[in-house]
């Protein structure tokens, strides 16, 4: 394991590809290599990127990949896209859009897909950034489609997270609102070649300003930007944003790098124990089938859930209600 | 631990012929047989592919061509991965290649050519025959 971790932090890109594979199968071995890997994490810059399909988040990735090559700095990608919930196979397609960097030794690409696993997705994703931030890449490009809670999860563990949208998506503007609208730092209105672009920037606007009072006292605003992510245009712009709020980031949190700060580290640390518990009770009792029992239980009648939920409990806790 | 290893596979398109069609079907038959395919999109040189494949930890690399691209350019993301010490990866191909070239192709180290002949169901079954996730 040792070799492993010192393997990663030297930067060889077979075992890091190995481990977030076996980070993604869920390989008990996994945690003593993380473990190890810890000391060395914490340097890596994380950006989310998130939006629906096809509002192209990929090839705005794949330029902020060549914009910070261009300023020297390293970069990891992990792009996610959905496991089909009927073979639990994926097809895993962001690359498509970054194969101009596979053979660039600064830039890292891997795709996973969300799995279903009771980990999740965020658990895995989070190792997989860890993994490559002690690899000693400086920025981490984390890609998912923000439909699910899983994923507006993966980009809160970001330090600055984009979120796309294009002209004319009124009703996905509402869906925005609901769901995931909080955890962006900056808004992008990709496809600004197209018409609407400017209507769509005002709907955004009054978004986020009828949350007015959240960003008293020289609190961050999200600002909303527009890129023509195919032609390279507003992109340079974005990431001077990016830097803006890195900045901001740093001097708000007294320069403490994100591991340090107790509210991260207090709801990582309560995710980790839970992700942990459901995949050690859950895990055990679904693999023996005992799990699939009771729900049929529960199914026709015999049982009602909040006994079934003691009896699987209690015997974990050692302890009665 | 309630997770087993998925089989992990990529489905490249080397060469210069601008049709993905086939290549686009094959991935999908492979997402519904519940693999994880990572697509690479056209146009892919054998390095870019092997340096994909590494990064991505495929068990797996697809080869599809259309335009006798195979000839030189299967053998050579063989002869890569040799040199980057990842021949664990294991090869296969497809598309428009000549049955006389086909044991040329199997001698320099791909492990199946599958020609337009050959059904989806086939091509799955021959994967998960003889294809492990490592
Ligand atoms: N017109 C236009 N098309 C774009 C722009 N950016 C991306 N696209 C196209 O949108 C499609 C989806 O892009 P992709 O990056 O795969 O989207 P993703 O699903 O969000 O990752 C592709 O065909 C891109 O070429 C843009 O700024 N303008
Ligand atoms: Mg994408």
């Amino acid at each position: 394991m040792k070799e492993i971790a010192e393997k990663v932090v030297a930067g060889d890109v077979r075992t890091v590809a190995r481990l977030i594979r076996d980070i993604d199968d869920g390989m008990p071995h996994v945690r003593d290599a993380l473990k190890r890997l810890f000391p060395h994490t914490g340097r890596a810059y994380v950006i989310g990127i998130t939006g629906a399909p096809g509002v192209g988040k990929s090839t705005l990735v794949d330029q902020m990949i060549s914009h910070l090559r261009k300023n020297g700095k390293t970069v990891g990608v992990l792009a996610v896209d959905p496991t089909s919930p009927f073979s639990g196979g994926a097809i895993l397609g962001d690359r498509v859009r970054m194969q101009r960097h596979s053979m660039d030794e600064g830039v890292f690409i891997r795709s996973l897909a969300t799995r279903g696993h009771f980990g999740g997705l965020t658990q895995s994703t989070r190792s997989a950034i860890d993994v490559l931030d002690a690899m000693g890449k400086d920025y981490i490009l984390v890609e998912t489609v923000g439909v699910g809670q899983d994923e507006v999860d993966v980009v809160r563990s970001a330090h600055t997270t984009l979120i796309i949208v294009i002209p004319g998506m009124g009703d996905d503007i509402q869906a925005i609102k609901a769901g995931i609208l909080e955890v962006g730092d900056i808004f992008v209105i990709n496809k600004a070649d197209r018409d609407g672009t400017d209507k769509t920037m005002s709907d955004l606007r009054l978004m986020i300003d009828m949350d007015q009072k959240k960003y008293k006292d020289g609190k961050w605003k999200p600002p909303i930007l527009k890129t023509q992510a195919v032609f390279d245009q507003g992109v340079k712009e974005l990431m001077d944003t990016i830097e803006e709020h890195r900045l901001y980031n740093f001097k708000t949190h007294g320069d403490l790098p994100f591991r340090k700060r107790k509210d991260r580290v207090g709801q990582e640390l309560a995710e980790m124990v839970k992700a942990r518990l459901i995949e050690e009770v859950i895990g055990g009792l679904v693999e023996s089938g005992a799990f699939d029992m009771v729900v049929e239980e529960i199914v026709s009648g015999k049982l009602d859930p909040y006994t079934a939920c003691e009896r699987i409990v209690i015997p974990v806790l050692g302890k009665r209600p | 631990m309630v997770q087993k290893r998925r089989l992990r596979v990529m489905v490249a398109k080397p060469g210069l012929d601008g049709h993905d069609r086939g290549a686009r079907i094959i991935a999908r038959a492979f997402r519904d047989a519940g693999f994880e395919v990572v697509y690479t999109g056209l146009h892919q040189t054998p390095e870019q592919i092997v340096d994909a494949a590494i990064q991505e930890d495929v068990d797996l690399i697809g080869l599809s061509s259309l335009a006798g691209a195979h000839r030189y350019l299967f053998p050579r993301v063989v002869e890569i991965l040799r040199e980057r010490k990842a021949e664990d990866i294991m090869v296969c191909g497809g598309g428009i290649v000549p049955e006389a070239d086909i044991p040329v192709m199997k001698k320099a180290g791909l492990k199946e050519i599958f020609t337009p002949g050959t059904t989806l169901d086939s091509i799955v079954a021959w994967v998960n025959a003889n294809v492990k996730p490592r």
